[in-house]
């Protein structure tokens, strides 16, 4: 067994004075596969050592939420005795390295996370980042991850209904592939990880344990540096085949009262499952590791706690229902295997060939985990950009670039590889604001969407975090649903840095009084921190998954026209703001300025507004107003649906009214303008008529017309080009 | 000159192929398989005379197509 020295410790990411902890816990020396362990729970990933402090103020609770942070995913009501659960998480380190695998197996450990409560899965979405078009590894990232995703999540046979795409210089060297999953489950049949029962079997289930991405967690706990690519550890391979078979085996067993508590091996496999589930029930654990699967000869006690082979699980079973656990695994073809038990030691003891390995205590480790309050600096305040400022296109060269760009253009080539029709249940396919999927066997449906704006964060994080929360909050209204609750996924830079550290402490102000605001609760997230290659961080990205309940699917709307001859109303203030739009960034050239203010009692009330509109059947189509402002939401809903418009702006800044990208607005298509004006007057709501839906060409204030179909192949082209 | 490339799976990386054959040789009555591991053959006629030459230009394409060396090793043998 090698010596520890101080290289081995700084090696596994321990600072030294976290390993004079590590040293006055023991009490001796820690082996190597103890320090192993010490290391991957004391990770950012698993500790969240640098975040916890502010991850705490976030508002967790609400009369529907069943569980909050803290479990492998968050559980909403979604009433008739049902449950939604859900989650997003980074894989954003792996996919860098092997985008392929690294996306696949994104997705399948986020599916885990949510079938291991007891749900079936039934929507992914994904959010992915990718660097500047023009960068060398850029398609080549792109293409991996996409068909990764695909590869999975169609193969496992679970929809992927949504997500974004996103392109920007600062993340070259650092991809976001951040993963979400939706599951339903029976309100009372959800499963926790929490252990009980001194003496009760500890099982290992799924596939066998081999050398994979060994390090996952210290490694997506670490800073890139360029070298970091020849250090390629085993990458994790994904089977998504043997996942559909872990999905069924655990919720058939979960069908019987066999299993007391069980866990997903996901980053740092056993170690963190077995730790964290023992350390919950305030319990010990003992594990043979010789009755560990594995599928090579040779393999270390430090290799087994360590390694991150996808598709496994762990569980803590009734005494005296092993057998009936045994046989659902042996039907599905996966192993099973009886690896230990719990204990009242609060000690976890691993042995391996008669011989004790490892032995450390469960609950100082747990609770001397470091946390740290780090210092950080307030983002600088950046001044307002006037739109007088601002050179004046003519409106058409505009919106073509802007709809026909990198960031504007149909995501189409992405998600036509996603399987997003598989269940046959939905509803709002890809390329609207939320996808929905019904409740199967019901009229209910689920709305999912995420939601971000990394260049708003950066520029000023506290409207940033507003804003991200506040458009997921605007796109699950914008289809009629009612939001639920979010799961935030914080992807920053090294929080070390105190301006870093500054950007994730205001955007998580900004997205606590978003979702107070809004009674819109955090119910499970994920930290990934150190996205910096030589010093460059990303743009600061808490990628906000959200979800949200329609009571029945067929009072939704998409963004599409419905029919020609009906009136456009715009809900909420005119356009006025260009800073960080991206007419300003794209048609001026100067990505600058203050983002746009984020007026929260506007959004409630604008939200609300429209979400009554959409459940009264008063409106046929609903269309959100962001990225690219009024004339970008407009162009959408005609591609949509092929109908033209013509809308009528005023004012002395036509390119500001156009698109600037203020918030808290919707473009609705109704039938009977008036009343949806008269009933906007009496809820205080601003409104406007602001032209009618007809003919197949865009037209602003009746005039420069251009073809919906010339939009569509500006906005369809761009992607398939620039993979080819 | 022909190159014959063979492209493996690195040690220690999972290979859902192989397991699924192995298990589909189970199920049709041959036992006694243990571990299965599947690769590529790829064959390549080169108009490169020179053997090393050759094998250099095969060594380029390996790490930048035929094989994801992230994950898969590569062997190259040369013909004639």
């Amino acid at each position: 067994m090698p010596a520890i020295t101080p290289e081995i410790v700084a090696e596994h990411g321990l600072s030294p004075a976290e390993y004079e902890r590590v040293l006055a816990i023991m009490g001796r020396e820690p082996n190597i596969t103890e320090l192993g362990i010490f290391s991957v729970m004391w990770s950012e990933h698993c500790s969240y050592k640098s975040s916890k402090k502010w991850l705490k103020t976030l508002p967790t609770t609400a009369p529907w939420v069943i569980c909050g942070p803290g479990e492998n995913a968050g559980v909403v009501d979604i009433g008739d005795g049902q449950a939604a659960i859900f989650k997003m998480e980074s894989h954003n380190h792996p996919s860098f390295i092997e985008p392929y695998q690294g996306a696949a197996t994104g997705v399948g450990g986020i599916l885990r996370d949510v079938f291991t409560m007891g749900a079936r899965p039934v929507a992914n979405l994904n959010a992915l980042r990718f660097g500047a078009p023009e960068h060398a590894k850029t398609r080549h990232l792109v293409a991996g991850v996409v068909a990764g995703i695909g590869g999975y999540g169609n193969c496992v046979g679970v929809p992927t209904v949504g997500g974004e795409v996103e392109f920007h210089p600062s993340y070259n060297g650092n991809i976001l592939v951040n993963a979400m999953t939706i599951g339903i489950a029976d309100t009372d049949n959800i499963f926790y990880s929490e252990a009980s029962g001194v003496g009760n079997p500890v099982v290992y289930v799924g596939s066998k344990t081999g050398r994979d991405g060994i390090h996952g967690a210290t490694m997506a706990s670490a800073e890139f540096s360029e070298d970091s690519e020849e250090k390629r550890p085993t990458v994790q391979v994904g089977d998504p085949f043997t996942e559909k078979l872990l999905i069924e085996a655990c919720l058939e067993l979960m069908a019987t009262d066999a299993i007391v508590a069980i866990q997903d091996m996901g980053a740092a496999g056993l170690t963190s499952s077995s730790f964290e589930m023992a350390s919950k029930g305030g319990l010990g654990v003992e594990i043979d590791l010789d009755a560990v699967p594995v599928r090579e000869t040779g393999m270390t006690p430090y290799e087994i706690m360590l390694s991150e082979s996808q598709e496994r699980m762990l569980m803590v079973l009734e005494p005296g229902k092993e057998h009936i656990a045994k046989a659902v695994f042996d039907k599905w073809e996966l192993d099973f295997s009886i690896i230990g038990r719990l204990t009242d030691t609060g000690r976890m003891v691993l042995t391996m060939g008669g011989a004790t390995v490892a032995d450390l205590p469960i609950d100082p480790l747990a609770q001397a985990a470091p946390e740290y309050d780090r210092p950080w600096t307030p983002g600088e305040k950046l001044p307002e950009v006037a739109a007088a400022d601002v050179p004046e296109r003519p409106w058409g060269e505009a919106l073509l670039t802007l709809i026909g760009g990198p960031q504007g253009s149909s995501r189409r080539w992405v998600w036509e590889q996603y399987d997003h029709m598989v269940m046959g249940d939905t509803v709002g396919r890809p390329g609207g604001d939320a996808a929905l999927v019904r409740i199967h066997g019901t009229k209910k449906g689920l709305a999912a969407t995420s939601d971000v704006t990394p260049r708003y964060v950066a520029a000023d994080a506290h409207q940033g975090g507003r804003q991200a929360v506040a458009e997921a909050w605007r796109n699950l209204t914008a289809v009629g649903a009612t939001p639920l609750a979010i799961t935030d996924n914080m992807n920053f830079g090294n929080p070390e840095r105190p301006a870093i550290m500054g950007q994730f402490v205001e955007a998580i102000k900004g997205m606590g009084e978003a979702c107070i605001a809004l009674d819109f609760p955090v119910v499970s997230g994920n930290v990934s921190l150190y996205n910096e290659t030589n010093g460059e961080a990303i743009l600061p990205t808490p990628t906000i998954g959200a979800i949200g309940l329609m009571p029945d699917v067929e009072q939704s709307v998409g963004i599409g026209f419905a029919a020609p001859d009906q009136a456009l109303v715009l809900i909420g203030a005119e356009g006025s703001w260009l800073g960080q739009s991206w007419y300003l960034a794209q048609v001026a050239g100067r990505a600058e300025g203050a983002p746009p203010p984020v007026d929260l009692a506007a959004e409630r009330r604008n939200g609300d507004f429209v979400r009554g509109l959409i459940r009264a059947g008063q409106v046929s189509a609903c269309h959100d107003v962001s990225d690219g402002g009024l004339l970008v939401a407009v162009a959408e809903m005609a591609m949509a649906s092929g109908i033209g418009a013509d809308v009528s702006v005023a004012g002395p800044h036509l390119h500001a009214a156009l698109f600037g990208e203020d918030q808290a607005r919707y473009v609705v298509a109704t039938a009977d303008a008036e009343a949806v004006l008269a009933a906007a007057a009496k809820a205080g709501v601003a409104a406007r008529r602001l032209g009618a839906t007809g003919g197949d060409a865009l037209a602003v204030n009746g005039a420069d017309e251009i073809s919906v179909a010339a939009l569509k192949k500006a906005h369809e082209s761009w992607f398939p080009a620039y993979m080819a | 000159m022909k190159a014959k490339v063979h492209v493996t799976l690195k040690q220690g990386v999972l290979d859902p192929q192989g397991k699924a054959v192995q298990h589909a040789l189970a199920a049709l009555g041959f036992t006694g398989v243990g571990d299965v591991r599947q690769g590529k053959f790829i064959e390549l006629d080169i108009a490169e005379a020179d053997p090393a030459k050759a094998k250099a230009q095969v060594e380029e394409m390996c790490r930048k197509l035929l094989a994801n060396t992230v994950i898969e090793n590569y062997a190259i043998d040369l013909e004639g």
